[in-house]
């Protein structure tokens, strides 16, 4: 052990209360800095679960209008025309299969499904309910979303097997009193089909799940007279964090409307946020207090230490070793408020893991969502290390710049 | 007793040579010309007593020939170098290495026994092993009495022990100068002896320079050399 390290310990462990609350503010900041991270991060990622599970990472809807000369040039001019952010959209998918496969070569696709939707009344022997359904080729489906997780009765085989089979969303289900294997009326446009339930699928997302009826796309063609096209192409990533980018290329090169997820979910994501950064400031308050605890702690020994710094530099200690001298203080509490903090701040995660907390809306849980990300814990004692450091410089350049003579002499300041 | 001229020392012999010091201590109207153009020499294995009323400049004096503070004017030789104008650096680089000081109030560091205490400016300087640094540290102790409780802490000392911890501590490095100010001044008539004998045969032993600082007259008259101080100068 080096010398100013052994001084530093001694003079620590001689102020045992004063050393105790700066310890205890360490661990509670440190720990309580995780926990916050743990929950607030928890929500925020199972949503985003759900939603990249429901539908997909990345969506391309309507193709780009070209310009008015070569529209004219081609003959066209009964489509349906959206203009936003002044560029002008043509609604739908004319070429899913060619953009699929364009979309293939692209790095981080991991699937690519093209959906066919429309609006529906929907019919049982209980009642109608509006809804909307979904035209999809379940094998390129599956790979753009979590819906065979989604399954909660009923078998996806069943559907898979079954050309007039559905998949119907839990809250719909229970509105129109359907079990797996009723048949039920879906009705558009004056035409009419009749299916049954293959099975019943639960997002937890409630809009989605009081709405939305899965069926084969060649029996939602027939029924919303769309022999061709589709109304979106879904797509999932490898790495969803980069939709934005991916997106911003595929809409450059495929001429068409494409969104990420990011941006479909701004207005939750700008929630989460903002919860983020208020823990943030909580947390801060606590870090604040540690560090303050560390200052005032380092501030009254050396205080009481004057003479014992006026022996050291007596003896041939220099200034950088007084320095060093307190800053190992703030050093050993540092090291000791991680390990506790770190290891109490996992412990109250867990618990707080196991808290009862029905949730059903934006996602559904039935206890409350934390995550275990290594990064909470790099942050949370990074964050005390700089606090904390800061705090016990003063302090500590203020006990080497004392002068051993005036020390002595009784005039130090 | 024989008082010494600043101008007799073989140069061979010298250890420590002011010249000229001026100390001005406070600010503003409270400013004080403490040391007028004080000099003085001192040579291994001679004790000096520097006697004087109280405010006169002795302990100042002791404190800038000690490098713990800095004159406004004139100059110090430690071994031949001088001193007075190095940096922080060198000043504490010379401290650790030539001077051991003892103080008036034990000034032992309270967390520390008393063997830890010896052996805290031998772990700074560095010189020797931990096994013989403690082995140093053990002897010193048992030359001043104290081999039967080097592992007491220093609150678990009498005043008298203290003030022999300190003389240990201040032998430690073998430094060629050794400062005490007022190292009797708080113990009793038994205890101002035992650590004065100490002090100096210790030191004549290891041929150190003795300076020390005393109220004391019956401890002044048993020095090699008094320096009787006045206002700011020797008289």
């Amino acid at each position: 052990m080096s010398p100013n390290l052994r001084i530093a310990f001694r003079f620590l462990t001689a102020k045992k209360r004063a050393m105790f609350m700066s310890l205890s503010c360490t661990i509670l900041g440190v720990g309580l800095f995780i926990v916050t991270q743990a929950t607030t991060s928890g929500f925020e990622q199972f949503f985003t679960k759900t939603i990249l599970g429901i539908n997909g990472a990345i969506r391309i809807e309507d193709k780009r209008q070209e310009t008015m000369r070569s529209m004219a040039a081609a003959g066209g001019g009964d489509s349906y025309f959206a203009r936003r952010d002044g560029v002008k959209y043509i609604e739908g998918i004319e070429e899913p299969q060619q953009l699929m496969d364009a979309v293939r070569e692209f790095p981080n696709v991991r699937g690519v499904s093209a959906v066919v939707r429309g609006n529906v009344q929907v019919t049982s022997a209980f009642k109608t309910e509006d809804a909307q359904i979904f035209g999809i080729k379940l094998e390129d489906y599956v790979r753009v979303s979590d819906l065979a997780e989604q399954i909660t009765n009923g078998q996806l085989d069943d559907f898979r097997n079954s050309p007039k089979g559905a998949l119907v969303g839990r809250v719909l289900a229970d509105r129109l009193q359907l079990a797996v294997g009723d048949s039920f009326a879906i009705s558009t446009r004056g035409s009419s089909r009749r299916v049954h339930v293959a099975a019943i699928f639960e997002t937890g997302y409630r809009e989605v799940d009081k709405s939305n009826i899965y069926v084969h796309q060649a029996e939602a063609r027939s029924l919303l007279k769309r022999p061709t096209g589709a109304t979106f192409l879904q797509i999932s990533l490898e790495d969803p964090s980069r939709a934005p980018f991916d997106a911003a290329r595929m809409e450059q090169v495929l001429d068409h409307g494409v969104k990420p997820w990011q941006e479909r979910e701004k207005t939750w994501l700008a929630v989460f946020r903002a919860l983020r950064i208020s823990t943030m400031i909580t947390v801060s308050v606590f870090t604040l207090i540690a560090s303050l605890a560390m200052f005032n702690t380092l501030a009254m020994i050396v205080l009481e230490k004057t003479k014992d710094i006026a022996i050291l530099r007596s003896m041939g200690y220099e200034r950088r070793d007084i320095t060093q001298i307190f800053l190992w203080q703030a050093g050993i509490v540092l090291a000791i408020g991680a390990v506790v903090g770190a290891a109490f701040g996992a412990g109250v995660t867990w618990l707080v893991g196991q808290v009862p907390l029905p949730i059903n809306g934006i996602f559904k849980t039935d206890h409350f969502i934390v995550t275990w990300e290594p990064s909470h814990y790099v942050g949370a004692i990074l964050t005390a290390v700089v606090m904390v450091m800061v705090a016990s410089l003063f302090p500590a350049r203020r006990a080497a710049r004392l002068e051993p003579g005036d020390i002595v002499r009784g005039t130090a300041q | 007793m024989n008082p010494i001229s600043a101008h007799t020392t073989p140069a061979a012999a010298r250890v420590l040579r002011c010249t000229n010091l001026h100390r001005y201590l406070g600010q503003g109207e409270g400013r004080v010309h403490v040391l007028k153009g004080v000099s003085f020499e001192a040579q291994r294995g001679h004790v000096y007593a520097i006697v004087g009323p109280s405010g006169c400049g002795k302990s100042t004096l002791l404190y800038l020939l000690g490098l713990l503070d800095q004159p406004d004017d004139g100059q110090i030789e430690i071994n031949g170098r001088v001193m007075s104008n190095s940096d922080d650096f060198a000043r504490t680089a010379a401290r650790g290495e030539h001077i051991g000081f003892v103080f008036q109030f034990h000034f032992l560091m309270l967390e520390f026994s008393a063997l830890e205490n010896v052996m805290m400016p031998m772990r700074k300087l560095g010189r020797l092993t931990p096994d013989a640094m403690q082995a140093r540290a053990h002897s010193l102790l048992e030359s001043v009495g104290l081999g039967n409780k080097t592992h007491r802490l220093g609150t678990q000392l009498s005043g008298g022990e203290q003030q022999r911890v300190a003389i240990a501590r201040a032998l430690a490095n073998q430094p060629a100068i050794l400062l005490a100010d007022e190292p009797t001044g708080n113990l009793d008539v038994k205890n101002s002896g035992l650590v004065f004998d100490l002090l100096t045969r210790l030191a004549k032993e290891q041929g150190q320079a003795v300076i020390l600082v005393t109220h004391n007259p019956e401890i002044a008259q048993r020095c090699d050399h008094t320096r009787p101080m006045r206002d700011g100068l020797f008289v």
